[in-house]
């Protein structure tokens, strides 16, 4: 008799994981569990991704709930003799806060995990996304099942209106409403899409949630499905999501399988089946009428709504789109009732939000966040602060559609309503952290260059727009900025807004908008002083050496790709500034004690000029 | 895989949920081994594999079941701690495969203390 397991490890496999070799560990865990005499007792579980990417590759244990994280093949032999056979812990692999000492073995202790509130991914981790008997034990299809057979199609949609549930891809628009609006269309046949074309830099969110739990998506559509009444559904996501795809793929076909999608589903006479439709990731496609042309084989460009998709969309028929965790949130809304689902939040922001926190944050990973949590919370006690202790600066929420938001506003909620006023949006859940060393200019030019590209061209005030923003941000932060650039900036930001015609083009001025709302004195330094206060525009910066400093170690001169350096042993380096790149090289050689590699801008790059002259002229004079 | 009736998908649910109990983190009570050098050269493995089979046998599926390393008192090895509830973790030394099903039944199902095999209650204070 094959002896009773004991421990679970749960191996992260999400995409994350993947990339830094969750495989190859999963492989070598199996090989030497099964040396040691193990493999029964102890199995190994690929699930989606945990959310703590920035400890990947990572697994949990269970029972005993203990977190390892940035594994390496040659820990595993190790691990496994010490944890799994002798019963000790490795206090190596466990997660230590930052500056701190001590590790913390359990999952439940560690911050990043412990003000999360999961609905939407309570199944992350949990099972493997592979296999729909997990699902279900985990009460998956419960859902359905209650309303295939104890709820009328109205009833469904009644619940989803009164659960208060908001779109979780960007503008937040009541879904019981698209519902509601879809199920009052006469003609069929009817569709449904789930819109999983994610496009947002640094977003992962509806990656995710396909990837770690596919089946919550399925029976969510088919809920809707049955409330709207829609026989055929699409599942829109990007070819570049290889894992999501092949994991939704399998949990499509299990479905079938089992009964759980295709002709009379669980016996009960309602038919639905999904289809997936790969794009090619044009960042537009996520607007729901160029994602419907896409679909249809046409050229994906937005058209004029009303009528909106619900009246005429896919091939001319009603349609209701919906983003993935919108759909996501559905099994658990019909399952436990939309009384609970709103009494978490706030009053106009019901349920959680899926949040990939990125950028300069110490936990980048991704999170799950009753409405209304504050971004201090979100930044400090789940993201565990900014690393190398530097100042917070702003968050970027909602891609490149969102704005900035500075250290002022971090106590405001997260809710839809709160962000907007703040001139950002809840989009679709990026955030992105920029400390003391990111410049405004610079970010805002990034996503002009983002939403430039990505413009489908159809409309003359996204494309020629943003084509102007970019070319006077790019002056702007090239230190050629004039009077007049910041008002001409807003003007346009504001028209840009005010004459596109969809969500690409109505939200893209937001980045410089927001930006010139909290950061205007940087826009200025930019333009006037020819000073950039982060420190990032090359154009005004330059590296110096401090002569009181330097203690000529020749480390810089040897380690400069373009040899502006001169200088020899025990004499003053110096750089010349025409032949210097600005590649930062020196200044990450130079020894912290030292610390003789400077990088000024403005007024000091004139004073230390001066300075280096006079210097150079005594080291003449030595020679 | 034949399609699904309501029934069948409740039967299905409720064997993948046996299957997954270790997952689920809801134990009333935790049964630790002890597997140091010392527990296993005394023949703590085959006190585990014991409690394995028989905790499958019993379809026990509410105690945590977990190793850990030496505890510092070698010589009553094989050695297990078991803690139920809120009450204080009980030692038991010196195991055999006969005494491991009787504190099993006794202590681990039944809830009473197997005072002739218990070393001790509590546990050290840390400093």
């Amino acid at each position: 008799m094959a002896k009773k397991k004991r421990i679970e490890l749960m191996v992260c496999a999400g995409t994350g994981c993947v990339a830094g070799g969750a495989f190859q560990i999963m492989d070598e865990l199996k090989k030497v569990l099964k040396k040691q005499g193990l493999h029964d007792e102890v199995s190994v579980v690929a699930t989606g991704c945990n959310g703590f990417c920035g400890q990947g590759p990572l697994m949990v244990v269970l029972p005993d709930n203990i977190f390892y994280g940035w594994l390496t093949l040659d820990e595993i032999p190790h691990l496994v003799e010490e944890h799994f056979l002798k019963g000790r812990p490795v206090k190596k692999l466990m997660f230590k806060p930052p500056e701190e000492e001590t590790p913390l073995p359990l999952l439940s202790d560690i911050p990043f995990f412990k003000k999360q509130m999961l609905v939407v991914l309570r199944n992350k981790g949990i099972i493997n996304p592979e296999k729909i008997s997990e699902y279900i034990a985990r009460d998956g299809y419960i859902a359905l099942e209650k309303v295939l057979f104890s709820m009328k199609p109205e009833e469904v949609v009644e619940e989803i209106v009164k659960s208060g549930l908001r779109g979780r891809g960007g503008a937040g628009f009541p879904t019981g409403r698209k519902w509601k609006l879809t199920r009052q269309q006469e003609r069929t046949p009817k569709y449904l899409i789930a819109n999983c074309d994610e496009g947002d830099p640094g977003a992962y969110m509806d990656r995710s949630v396909l990837e770690s739990d596919p089946n919550s998506v399925i029976e969510g559509m088919t809920v809707a499905a049955y409330g709207i009444g829609s026989s055929q559904g699409f599942i829109y996501v990007r070819t570049e999501y290889p894992l999501a795809i092949q994991r939704m793929k399998t949990a499509i076909s299990q479905a079938r399988e089992h009964g759980l999608l295709g002709e009379d589903i669980l016996r009960s006479g309602f038919d639905f089946d999904i289809e997936i439709r790969e794009g090619s990731g044009a960042f537009v496609c996520g607007e729901e009428s160029s994602l419907i042309r896409s679909i249809e084989g046409n050229i994906p460009e937005p058209r004029q709504r009303p009528p909106f998709p619900a009246e005429s969309g896919l091939w001319g028929f009603p349609t209701l789109i919906n983003n993935v965790e919108t759909l996501a949130n559905v099994p658990s809304i019909i399952a436990r009732g939309a009384e609970w689902f709103s009494s978490i939040g706030t009053e106009n922001s019901k349920g959680t939000k899926i949040f990939s926190l990125v950028g300069k944050i110490n936990n980048t990973g991704l999170i799950e966040v009753p409405m209304g949590i504050t971004l201090r919370e979100v930044i400090y006690d789940i993201g565990g602060g900014i690393p190398g202790g530097k100042e917070f600066k702003a968050v970027q929420t909602g891609g490149p559609s969102g704005g900035c938001i500075p250290a002022t506003m971090l106590d405001s909620p997260i809710d839809y309503e709160s962000l907007t006023e703040a001139g950002s949006m809840m989009g679709s859940g990026g955030m992105i952290v920029m400390d003391e060393d990111t410049c405004v200019v610079d970010v805002s030019k990034f996503f002009i260059q983002f939403t430039n590209d990505e413009s489908c061209g159809k409309c003359v005030s996204c494309r020629e727009g943003s084509d102007a923003l970019l070319e006077v941000l790019t002056r702007i932060s090239a230190g050629n900025g004039r009077e007049g650039d910041i008002e001409f900036l807003e003007e346009l930001g504001q028209t840009v807004k005010d004459a596109s015609m969809c969500g690409l083009g109505q939200t893209l001025p937001n980045p410089v908008l927001s930006t010139l709302r909290y950061f205007r004195d940087e826009y200025e330094a930019h333009i006037k002083e020819k000073r950039c206060p982060a420190l990032v525009c090359k154009n005004l910066i330059q590296y110096y050496i401090d002569p009181d400093r330097c203690v000529g170690c020749l480390k810089c001169f040897k380690t400069c790709p373009v040899e502006a350096i001169t200088g020899e042993l025990k004499y003053v380096h110096i750089i010349d500034q025409e032949k210097c790149t600005k590649c930062g090289q020196c200044l990450e050689v130079c020894p912290p004690k030292v610390g003789a590699v400077k990088k000024v801008t403005g007024n000091e790059i004139a004073e230390l000029e001066q300075l280096s002259k006079i210097v150079l002229c005594a080291e003449r004079r030595k020679m | 895989m034949p399609r699904l009736t309501v029934d069948e998908m409740k039967k299905m649910r409720e064997a993948s949920k046996k299957e997954m109990s270790l997952r689920e983190g809801d134990f009333r009570g935790k049964l630790i081994v002890h597997l140091g050098t010392c527990g296993i050269a005394a023949g703590a493995r085959e006190i585990m594999d014991t409690f394995l089979d028989e905790f499958d046998k019993r379809a026990v599926t509410d105690i945590m079941f977990t190793s850990t390393g030496c505890a510092g008192l070698c010589s009553y090895e094989p050695m297990i701690t078991v803690e139920i509830g809120n009450s204080p973790p009980v030692k038991y030394g010196k195991l055999t495969p006969e005494k491991a099903i009787k504190i099993l039944d006794q202590h681990i199902i039944g809830g009473h203390l197997v005072k002739e095999f218990a070393i001790g209650m509590g546990s050290e204070r840390v400093g």
